[in-house]
């Protein structure tokens, strides 16, 4: 994983807590850091440019607060002039006209048709009623693959098969909404290049035709330098209002959201984390910066946690442990509440200066896989009571995991080790810590 | 149409391919022709490249602006900073004179970085399984759809194995390009294990006497850890089915990916050793340099380009013209 950017500057400017203005010499050496970084994180090379002249220009003779290092002084600003540049606030989609109608477009491969029913769902859970226009005719089964997400959503899909052309359907498809009495349409277009002219002109007759009070560009987080050119060729031709990006759940910075927004000035509304149809929430332009960034996600992270935790099952938790009680399948709950957050390393991901612990921590998600694996190959008394797992019993959960007998050592073990942990932290009336086995908190974490 | 047996290698004394000679491309001037125009559709791209086909190195600028299009071209810093010393190196020993097109230096540089790596696709076991990783939506099924076209093309029988049990309407997507192939389509539940499939598809290809399996899988972030598993698993299972399968294992880039594609080749190569890349979307705006970063890394070659939604557009990869692309440079 790369350096952090806050890791990378106290490195080169020092921890010393210097007072006074920063030196020409620490922001030049800073602007070069900015600088890498930026381009690691798929920012475009002309934003890069007019970004860091920004940053320098604000950095040159600016006061150190008393609180900081040079270093953070430095990421303070970076972070400040990223989350600006990236827009103000939380924005929504527009949704207006009855139907409401919502035009999708973008690369092929960035995601538009799985987005549809991610957004379908999304507005059918606002209490609208959605419906899915399938105008992907070039794509072998794209159709079949709307049908089928519509189906996971529980939206009707209009399709004419791949014979039809796109504007038909998609001027047939609202007409159909508006018989059924759906509020809301969302047309579904097939990827195209921006260089593939009639393409292009294709779409254009599409958005004349359904007027669309929402036109999105999809774009893949893991886009390049290219990023920009598609975005002002989109514009140029559709003059699109709103990105969505996607595939923010791998480990991909998505600079070019940044270089995107800086460039065609068109806010970032929706972000996708997954495959899954829920995986869709609102962008927030400071989270992003951060992860821009890797000043990790403390807000996401919080957020995710309150939604996730399960008060009861915690109060319960609690109680087992005062009693002494905690078993295989509390440690099970504990592991996968977590896991809901994500995987183990986007969790910690999100915690700021974990980026450079996690090198050395060795987090390993599969390592949770296989735990849990193994604790659902025990017998649910086992679980409660794991003293009764003798040697022939071990042989049979290592069997029923797939892992050896070895592991299974090494988990009960570890069990053991986290209920003598926690008996004594609930001496004191201290919060129960809420972390998987197996895993190493690096030093400033604990306590 | 370009000769189809020039993707290829191990071909040895298969039957005289039956070609029938697929209508010209209507630009005529294959793949090159079409970046340039691609991009003179859209001058934006032009922004920052050099236009200039001389190139002088004693002028600081000339190097600056090179540094920009590399940058730019998605290489990323560090195959930059390599390929720029490369050329310094070679300025230094008086092999870069003023004024000399610098895309056959920067074109060797390139092969030689790629280690010299044959660059084709051995299809000489029987059967060969080419196996295919990569992201979502980098074009895995559209390349299996084509690669099964071009192996009919040489007289091969094909195996398609529709391992992406997954995304919805995979199976659907790919069996249409078999059918269009004509080839032999080994098909799968929703949610069925891939590796049964593909084993599925071994099976088939020994029991039928075909040339080659091509296994298609799900794409997979490479962040998701039980899905990179699976991916071992698949490869575990081929292996064990046939010794020294998979034969070819091909991890697919879309143009676009930006530095990101580094991380995605090392998670891809630890949970199954990469033979080679397929680098698709160069139709469009996007160089694709992130595949030389790659490849530089991890010592693996760029086999096959995308260059467009037709068959004839997955070609073998050329030093010379990726080069010429990275640079904006017009054809020589």
């Amino acid at each position: 994983m790369l350096d952090s950017l806050s890791d990378r500057l106290s490195e080169t400017l020092g921890d010393l807590r210097s007072r006074g203005r920063l030196s020409e010499e620490d922001v030049n050496a800073a602007v070069r850091e900015i600088r890498l970084a930026l381009l690691e994180a798929d920012v475009n090379f002309d934003v890069v440019k007019q970004f860091t002249a920004t940053v320098k220009e604000r950095a040159l003779g600016a006061e150190v607060s008393e609180s900081l290092t040079p270093g953070q002084e430095v990421v303070k600003i970076v972070h400040e002039e990223l989350t600006r540049l990236m827009g103000e606030g939380t924005q929504r989609l527009a949704l207006k006209g009855s139907p409401a109608v919502i035009l999708v477009c973008g690369l092929q491969g960035s995601g538009k048709t799985t987005t549809c029913g991610k957004l379908a769902r999304l507005i059918a859970q606002q209490g609208k009623r959605p419906a899915l226009v399938a105008c992907d005719v070039y794509r072998p089964a794209a159709i079949q693959q709307l049908v089928t997400v519509g189906g996971q959503a529980d939206v009707p899909v209009y399709e004419r098969g791949a014979d039809a052309d796109p504007v038909e359907i998609a001027t047939w498809g609202i007409e159909q909404a508006k018989q059924e009495g759906r509020d809301v349409v969302i047309v579904d277009t097939a990827g195209r290049l921006t260089v593939d002219t009639d393409m292009m002109a294709e779409l254009v007759r599409v958005r004349d035709a359904v007027r669309p009070s929402d036109t999105l560009l999809v774009l893949d987080a893991m886009t390049g330098q290219d990023a920009v050119n598609t975005a002002q060729a989109f514009q140029e031709a559709i003059d699109f209002d709103g990105l969505i990006l996607t595939k923010l759940d791998g480990d991909a910075r998505g600079g070019a959201a940044l270089s995107v927004r800086a460039i065609t000035g068109v806010p970032i509304k929706v972000i996708t984390t997954g495959e899954k149809l829920d995986q869709v929430e609102e962008f927030h332009p400071d989270r992003l910066a951060s992860r821009i960034l890797g000043m990790g996600d403390v807000l996401s992270l919080i957020e995710k946690a309150e939604q996730l935790v399960d008060k009861e099952q915690a109060e319960e938790l609690e109680r087992k442990i005062r009693k002494a009680e905690f078993g295989l399948d509390d440690m099970l709950d504990q592991l996968r509440s977590i896991r809901k957050m994500g995987s183990l390393s986007s969790v910690l991901g999100m915690l700021p200066g974990m980026g450079k612990q996690l090198k050395n921590a060795n987090v390993d998600d599969a390592q949770l896989d296989r735990v849990e694996a193994i604790i659902l190959s025990m017998t649910p008394e086992e679980r409660r009571d794991p003293r009764i797992i003798n040697g022939q019993r071990r042989a049979r959960i290592a069997a029923g995991s797939g892992r050896s007998v070895t592991e299974v050592n090494a988990l009960l073990k570890q069990h053991q080790q986290m209920k003598k942990m926690m008996k004594g932290m609930v001496g004191g009336k201290g919060k129960l810590p809420k972390l998987p086995p197996g895993m190493e908190l690096p030093p400033e974490l604990k306590g | 149409m370009a000769d189809p047996t020039q993707m290829f290698t191990g071909l040895g004394d298969v039957p005289a391919p039956v070609v029938e000679e697929a209508a010209a491309p209507a630009d005529g001037g294959g793949f090159f022709r079409r970046l340039v125009d691609g991009l003179a559709k859209s001058s934006k791209a032009l922004t920052g490249q050099i236009q200039q086909i001389a190139f002088d190195p004693d002028d600081s600028e000339a190097w600056e602006r090179l540094e920009e299009a590399l940058l730019l071209a998605d290489c990323g810093v560090p195959a930059t900073v390599e390929i720029i010393g490369r050329l310094e190196r070679r300025a230094a020993a008086g092999g870069l004179a003023p004024g000399a097109d610098l895309a056959p230096a920067l074109a060797e540089e390139i092969a030689d970085m790629l280690a010299g790596a044959e660059a084709r696709i051995d299809v000489a076991e029987r059967p060969t399984v080419i196996l295919m990783v990569g992201v979502n939506g980098t074009g895995k099924t559209t390349t299996v759809g084509k690669l099964a076209e071009h192996l009919r093309r040489v007289g091969l029988s094909v195996v398609v194995a529709a391992a992406d049990t997954f995304r919805a309407a995979a199976d659907e997507q790919l069996e249409a390009w078999a059918r269009r192939a004509d080839a032999d389509f080994v098909g799968s539940a929703h949610g069925q294990d891939p590796a049964a499939v593909a084993y599925d598809g071994i099976e088939a290809a020994v029991a039928r006497g075909r040339d080659v399996v091509l296994v298609d899988t799900a794409g997979r972030l490479q962040t998701q850890v039980g899905l990179m598993d699976e991916l071992a698993k698949i490869r575990r299972v081929i292996a064990g089915r046939l010794e020294g399968a998979p034969h070819e294992t091909l991890l697919v880039i879309d143009a676009t990916t930006g530095q990101n594609g580094l991380v995605q080749a090392r998670q891809f190569s630890a949970a199954t050793p990469l033979t080679g890349i397929v680098l698709t979307k160069l139709d469009g705006t996007a160089k694709g340099g992130i595949a030389l970063a790659i490849a530089h890394e991890l010592g693996v070659p760029i086999k096959l380009i995308g260059v467009g939604e037709t068959l004839d557009d997955l070609r073998p990869f050329d030093a010379d013209s990726f080069a010429r692309a990275l640079l904006g440079l017009d054809a020589a």
